[in-house]
């Protein structure tokens, strides 16, 4: 590795870079990797989306409208699929590349080869998965929770489901232990581990939690693939197993895996708060404690995604009180947040609006997820609309909007341009106003018992269905916007300054806006004013 | 920040993923024990120790409900009596019969479950046809017996139980899959 050497740094003066196809294809660069991943992520949201409108459509009114039973199975399915590997977490990891290594003053990250792969993998993971649409036997159709005995009577597509998933784990297992080499040997001197910025923190939590979640879920889809063809029968009950234990292994990675999905955005969210109240982050330590114990909590926890399986009693209150216990360190949080704007002199930028709302939406979603949780309750709301809304509100208006909150608080420093301030408001008014009119219908549906995973519906839920699916149209279509406000950004966005937002403290703000090809080649020095903001 | 650091984090790391790569097997032995000590998974486990004998509730009458399923095995498969009414701590015994439909000898196996699964560690059975595979000629008809007690500890709020079987063709493909695919998006 070359970094910090003579020849380096005079590369950084001229800011070389490689041309053409082959600058994308075999980068080592974690600004131009970082770069693939949240354009990867960006056009999966619309593969993605699509797929959601496909769903609200059908259940615009009751009855069979446009798709069958089976493609709309497969719809919600692939939906869920698309969302959580190729949106969420690579937009999450493309936003840690870009910014991890300037943030704790490196010149790259440590494995710049691995992270060329571990970006180049998703592509053909998912080409793989979105083929299976064209196989006998269509996509997968048995929910992303991939539950046997159902999902393996799936036809051909089935190995390709596995094998993209066993993709996705080494993909995202690469970019964890990358993660974690870079921050844990690359610090500039005088950035010990408190000093990091919450971004960072966040991320290094995420990337254990990666590390030691997803070899679980490659073992479960496994031990699915030798049930199927290698006459195993870990899962079949005609051979002794049994099919439960699925649910178990399966959830032992799924739970820790939405903690994956949103601790990051509790990290850009914890960077754009201070920012834009001009004031720091209000219990540094606390919010670093309070990550590390979400995600420590998150490991025994699963249970309470399978209630209804008939556990011990014993069972079932341990995963309920767990459960509750998890509230504490994320009110911590909450709290922390709200206490930085505390007579802060706020101004309310599209970021820092994206920020608010995350944490009020956010909120909504934790509440109704700890409805979920209370055991006698679940019996009553376990596969119904009210978990789909609980889970699109922490996974839309949180994960989503917290993505979204990076990307404009970013976008300037990536590009050296501002973005269109009126138009990125008009992007989050309409965002925000249709998702809760997409969602909040989800939770009295719910309730009255219209349950998920099924085209059709009984009458007395269509009001409520059409405008959810209403809701559903406007909020696809006010994303389009935002592809719209990032193409105008990059082609005639006003010039941006060093520190661009007049809040902004920590290495990445002391660089130029776009920042050369190699920065920090020199570890810069660290002081209390570019420390954690 | 040398490379040397940097390798022995990965390495660490690596480790730490083929670890947990393991331990998602290790869970499948874990399950096993846990069901065994709770009763759960399909069962109810195999009797070590008769029950305290002679020790019956004369106060109480439990129904007990007897369910017969098949799933892609040709068999007729049903209870002699489809419910009965027994004393907690009695040892009780109730008769399945089953019929080979098919033309060919066929191996099954059932599979065994208590509603409500809270009571399945009060039913401890001695004998089971579910204790081993049952070999069938084509056209042979066979009665088998399941003897059982209901602990008297059984709470009061259990006032009927379903014993459930299920039988499952173990024949040339044995363990595998269900073979049917789905339809194709037709």
């Amino acid at each position: 590795m070359s970094y910090g050497t003579t020849h380096e740094r005079h590369h950084d003066d001229h800011d070389h870079k490689p041309t053409g196809l082959g600058r994308w294809l075999f980068s080592t660069n974690h600004k131009d990797i970082g770069t693939m991943y949240l354009v990867f992520a960006l056009i999966m949201f619309f593969v993605g989306g699509a797929m959601a409108m496909v769903i609200r459509a059908e259940l615009f009114q009751p009855g069979l409208q446009y798709v069958d039973p089976q493609f709309f199975n497969a719809m919600t399915t692939m939906h869920a699929l698309v969302m959580i590997f190729g949106v969420i977490m690579p937009a999450g990891v493309g936003l840690a590349n870009w910014m991890v290594p300037m943030m704790i003053g490196a010149p790259d990250m440590a494995l710049p080869r691995m992270n060329n792969m571990s970006f180049w993998i998703l592509p053909f993971a998912f080409i793989m998965l979105l083929s299976t649409f064209f196989m006998e036997g269509g996509a997968p159709a048995g929910g992303w929770t991939m539950y046997p005995p159902l999902i393996t009577q799936l036809g051909d597509g089935f190995p390709f489901l596995i094998f993209t998933v066993h993709f996705l784990g080494v993909s995202s297992i690469m970019g964890a232990i990358n993660i974690i080499a870079t921050v844990f040997n690359m610090r500039a001197p005088g950035m010990g581990f408190m000093q990091l910025p919450l971004f960072v923190w966040t991320w290094i939590v995420t990337a254990f939690l990666l590390i030691a979640s997803m070899p679980v879920l490659a073992g479960a889809v496994t031990m699915l693939l030798t049930d199927k063809y290698f006459g195993t029968s870990f899962f079949v009950a005609a051979g002794g197993g049994d099919p439960v234990m699925f649910q178990h292994i399966f959830w032992f990675f799924g739970h820790p895996e939405v903690y994956i999905l949103i601790l990051p955005a509790f990290g850009i969210v914890s960077q754009i708060i201070p920012t834009f109240s001009r004031k720091p982050l209000f219990g540094y330590e606390s919010m670093v404690y309070a990550t590390a114990a979400i995600a420590f909590l998150s490991f025994f926890v699963w249970a309470h995604h399978m209630f209804t399986v008939g556990m011990p009693l014993a069972g079932e209150l341990f995963f309920m009180y767990a459960t509750m216990s998890i509230a504490v360190p994320t009110g911590v949080k909450v709290f922390n947040w709200i206490a930085t704007m505390w007579r802060g002199s706020m101004t309310f930028e599209t970021p820092m609006l994206f920020a608010l709302a995350f944490v009020i939406l956010f909120s909504i979603g934790g509440f109704s997820g700890l409805m979920l949780g209370i055991t006698p309750a679940d019996f009553q709301y376990h596969d119904t609309y009210f978990v789909v809304a609980h889970f699109h509100y922490v996974l839309v208006t949180g994960a989503i909007f917290a993505l979204m909150a990076g990307a404009y608080f970013w976008l300037p420093k990536w590009t050296g341009h501002m973005y269109d301030e009126k138009l990125g408001q008009l992007h989050f008014w309409l965002s925000t106003i249709s998702v809760n009119v997409l969602f909040f219908p989800q939770h009295f549906v719910g309730l009255a018992g219209m349950p998920r995973r099924i085209p059709d519906y009984a009458v007395q839920f269509t009001e409520w269905n059409m405008i959810s699916s209403i809701g559903g149209f406007a909020f696809g279509l006010s994303q389009l916007l935002f592809v719209w406000v990032v193409i105008k950004c990059i082609r005639e966005g006003k010039a941006a300054s060093e520190q661009v937002w007049e809040g902004a403290r920590g290495l990445e703000w002391t660089l130029p806006s776009p920042p050369p090809f190699h920065t920090f080649t020199v570890p810069p020095k660290v002081d209390a004013a570019t420390a954690h903001s | 920040m040398t490379d040397k650091n940097v390798n022995r984090t990965v390495y660490k790391l690596l480790l730490v993923t083929a670890g947990m790569f393991a331990f998602g097997y290790a869970l499948v032995p874990l399950y096993r024990v846990y069901c065994d000590l709770t009763g759960r998974g399909s069962t109810t486990a195999v009797s070590e120790s008769a029950i305290r004998a002679g020790d019956v509730d004369d106060e109480r009458l439990v129904t007990v409900v007897f369910d017969t399923n098949t799933r892609d095995i040709p068999w007729t498969f049903k209870a002699e009596q489809h419910k009965t009414r027994i004393r907690p701590g009695k040892l009780s015994e109730a008769v399945f019969l089953v019929e080979n439909r098919s033309g060919r000898t066929v191996t099954g196996r059932a599979i065994p479950s208590v509603s409500p699964v809270q009571a399945g560690i009060y039913v401890s059975k001695m004998d089971c046809f579910c204790f081993s595979e049952q070999v069938l000629a084509p056209g042979e008809t066979r009665e088998m017996p399941v003897r059982f007690i209901v602990d008297t500890d059984l709470p009061e709020r259990f006032s009927s139980l379903t014993l459930s079987y299920t039988f499952f063709d173990v024949g040339d493909n044995a363990a595998g899959a269900p073979k049917q695919t789905q339809k194709a998006n037709s």
